[in-house]
């Protein structure tokens, strides 16, 4: 019996600024204080509050310690751990009230969210299958293959209203029948763990926290459509995900939990983990089996779907993790448990990855329905530096954007498509006023160009004109013309490519048109870049009468464009610089090294 | 991706290639292991050379266009050597809007090479990246396996001087 739990977050926002070293100095200076037996460390998955990483909570008392750094240990096992005195210095302030501490479920970051997919993320140890089966773990399984039947446990799931996280939004129950409905003899589940949309980890924290959920979910899949293997296929840039649950995969075996006749009821399935090798196009569910069989991950056409024609030709059912992670809920709380959560017609919770110009980066679990102002505002605490929000991305390469004249939208699958955006895989990324909206969207463009698989032309050229067109508007050179083509090809490649992809790709194109045409005009029109990012745009200059004529910006300058002239302003002492406009390179160099502020971009 | 295939000679040993031999001895047979084994030849050489290719396409017994077609397909593999040290700089969105690309260009102006090059000596490789996951830090660079986050342009000189770049 230990007095004291100390959960420190081993996810990978939390083991980059260091969590390793964090758990070995605590051990260390556990052992030296001789309290080995009384306080045990935990490493856990994600806490979600990743700006604040690495994050470390101690219970009973629930302290919540953020960004704590080796030398900080010391204190906190002497003070806290022996002496029984919080180290109220280096609580995340928030968990702060006076001289008692607040539950972290009080804070902003965590009073609106609401953990489903993510409810043993940051509690319980992923690496140890006793901590996922006191959680309720493998009961959902064991509930299927001793009461329910196939079909049953199919309905629950249509019945739940659960919809794909992946960002397509299909009814899961359905796409369950489906597979079900095929005879053959062999069927295959495939979890989609590919997540490629820049700025979106939803799934790796699941991976990382509650790896054995995705085991027993796929078991159930798999028991619910006749399949007897299954494959996951994960980023192989997600090394921590990738170990946690190759081990829970082993140790579901080493428990019955995989393998042959489980739980005595004749049922066998099994695991297979693949990892990809960086190719964006094999998060579309195609492309995808193509790669787990060994090839170019290329898309192939449907139908016929994966339903009936998928893995090697056999019938699969194909699942993101964040879906899955919410079926062992599903079954044991009931249908109408998810279902009372959410709107109309999206259920349940979704998690998102809130990134970009937000103070709390992070990891948030939301029900479907709350708006975008209290994601942002609420949860996230808003754009940080006094800076004015501008908009949210949503869906990555394949989304759109929600510029702030919507932000009050319940956010759900059909109100994000009817303002012509997506729900996407969860990546949320706030830009504010220093975002240029014309840049963003060929941030995106250049991405799809790179990740464009080349076996469709309205995607592999369509994408590189779009890119081009883009390009030319900002560098100065394009007309008003241009933005109406750049339109037009958009919904051409749209309608006529052969993938998710391909189909996707101008949508942060469009959508910068429809909320931000003004500012594609600015750069055609005007020549201007309001946001003062399109460097091409830009000219740099020196208010001479601010100018202490120290020099600094002369010496930096790696183009030789600043030199002195013979204006001396009033009060100063020596002449002002003056940049030559036509020799500047527009690096920025002596932007920063100004101490006074005196240059300025425009 | 357009990639840079190496001219520097292949220098492979004997103890790399035995540890080849036996990761394609495990999976002789099922060809939907050609991405596993490539991977763990990666791991073994660093990079995919021409003659890797080749051992490979021979042992898993499939055509060598395939196994070029497959490393070229994939953004993982690499088809020149990297430097002794490796950045990588994150340009994930997240990365992106906290200025990622303003890390790049410091870098290439102090170490003389664009992105998705090495310096001639072998010491120093540059990349750019898809998101590392680490979107709390943003913007982020690894050099190896080591992780630098919420960076400016100005950590930039430390950071090198750190591994006496």
């Amino acid at each position: 019996m230990y007095r004291s739990h100390v959960l420190v977050c081993g996810g990978t926002g939390c083991t980059s600024s260091n969590s390793p070293a964090i758990i070995e100095a605590l051990e260390r200076e556990i052992a030296k204080n001789g309290l080995q037996d009384e306080i045990k460390v935990i490493r856990t998955g994600c806490f979600g509050l990743c700006a604040l990483g690495p994050i470390m909570v101690v219970y009973p008392e629930g302290a919540f310690y953020s960004q704590v750094k080796v030398d900080d240990i010391p204190e906190i096992v002497e003070e806290h751990f022996l002496k029984g005195r919080v180290v109220t210095r280096l609580l995340y302030d928030e968990t702060v009230d006076g001289d008692s501490i607040k539950s972290l479920n009080e804070t902003n970051f965590y009073k609106k969210q609401h953990r489903v997919a993510l409810r043993n993320c940051g509690v319980i140890d992923p690496e140890d299958i006793n901590e996922y089966i006191a959680k309720d773990g493998y009961q959902a399984l064991a509930k299927c293959l001793k009461e329910l039947t196939p079909k049953q446990v199919v309905q629950i799931v249509s019945d739940s209203g659960l919809r794909g996280r992946g960002g397509g939004g299909f009814p899961t129950g359905r796409k369950w029948s489906f597979t079900a409905a095929n005879e053959a003899d062999q069927k295959y589940v495939v979890c989609n763990a590919d997540e490629g949309d820049p700025g979106a980890f939803m799934d790796r924290s699941v991976l990382e926290g509650d790896p054995h959920c995705i085991v027993e979910a796929m078991a159930i899949c798999g028991y619910a459509t006749g399949a007897t293997e299954g494959y996951v296929y994960v980023r192989a840039e997600y090394p921590i995900a990738v170990q946690r649950l190759k081990k829970a995969i082993e140790q579901a075996r080493e428990h019955g939990l995989l393998g042959k006749d489980i739980f005595g009821s004749g049922f066998d399935f099994d695991l297979h983990v693949r990892l990809g090798a960086g190719a964006f196009v094999c998060g579309e569910e195609t492309a995808l089996m193509t790669s787990i069989e060994g090839n170019r991950g290329e898309p192939r056409p449907r139908p016929p779907y994966p339903a009936v024609k998928g893995l090697f030709a056999k019938p699969t059912t194909e699942n993101n993790v964040e879906t899955f992670a919410n079926i062992p809920q599903i079954i044991l709380n009931g249908a109408e448990w998810f279902a009372s959560m959410g709107t109309e017609k999206s259920k349940g919770t979704k998690v998102f990855a809130l990134g970009g110009k937000i103070k709390n980066t992070g990891l948030v679990e939301i029900p479907m329905g709350t708006t975008l102002r209290e994601i942002i505002e609420e949860i996230g605490g808003g754009v940080p530096n006094g800076k004015k929000f501008k908009a949210a991305q949503t869906g990555g390469p394949s989304g759109g954007c929600i510029p702030a004249s919507l932000m009050d939208t319940p956010i759900d699958y059909d109100n994000l498509t009817a303002i012509g955006c997506m729900m996407g895989s969860g990546g949320l990324i706030v830009m504010d006023e220093d975002n240029c909206m014309v840049d963003i969207a060929k941030f995106f463009l250049n991405f799809t160009v790179d990740e464009s698989c080349g076996k469709c032309t309205p995607c592999r050229v369509g994408t590189k004109r779009l890119l081009e067109m883009l390009d030319k508007i900002t560098s100065g050179k394009g007309t008003l013309e241009d933005i109406d083509k750049l339109e037009e090809l958009c919904y051409y490649i749209k309608d006529n490519s052969l993938c998710g992809l391909g189909q996707t790709a101008p949508n942060p194109v469009l959508a910068t048109l429809k909320f931000f045409r003004e500012e594609y005009v600015a750069h055609v029109v005007d020549k201007k870049c309001a946001a003062g990012v399109c460097k091409d745009l830009l000219t740099f200059k020196i208010v001479k009468d601010s100018c202490f004529g120290c020099g600094m910006c002369a010496r930096q300058c790696p183009a030789e464009a600043i030199k002195v002239t013979d204006y001396v302003a009033p009060g100063k002492k020596k002449p002002a610089y003056n940049i030559d406009s036509d020799k500047c390179v527009k690096c920025g160099a002596c932007l920063s090294t100004c101490k006074f502020k005196a240059i300025v971009k425009e | 991706m357009l990639k840079k295939i190496s001219n520097i000679p292949f220098k492979g040993t004997p103890e790399q290639q035995a540890k080849l031999e036996a990761v394609i001895a495990e999976c002789k047979g099922d060809k939907s292991m050609l991405m596993h084994v490539m991977q763990e030849a990666q791991e073994i050489y660093g990079y995919l050379p021409y003659e890797v290719q080749v051992m490979i396409a021979e042992g898993m017994d499939v055509p060598l266009e395939k196994v070029y077609g497959v490393s070229t397909f994939y953004a993982q593999f690499a088809l020149s050597p990297k430097g002794e040290y490796n950045i990588s700089v994150c340009l994930g969105t997240a990365c992106y809007v906290k200025g990622a690309q303003e890390l790049i260009d410091k870098l290439s102006e102090c170490l003389g090479i664009e992105s998705g090059e090495c310096t001639p000596d072998g010491r120093v490789s540059l990349e750019a990246c898809r998101c590392i996951g680490a979107c709390g830090l943003a913007p982020v660079l690894t050099v190896n396996d080591e992780v630098y986050g919420k960076l400016t342009e100005k950590d930039i000189p430390d950071i090198l001087a750190k591994y006496g770049i």
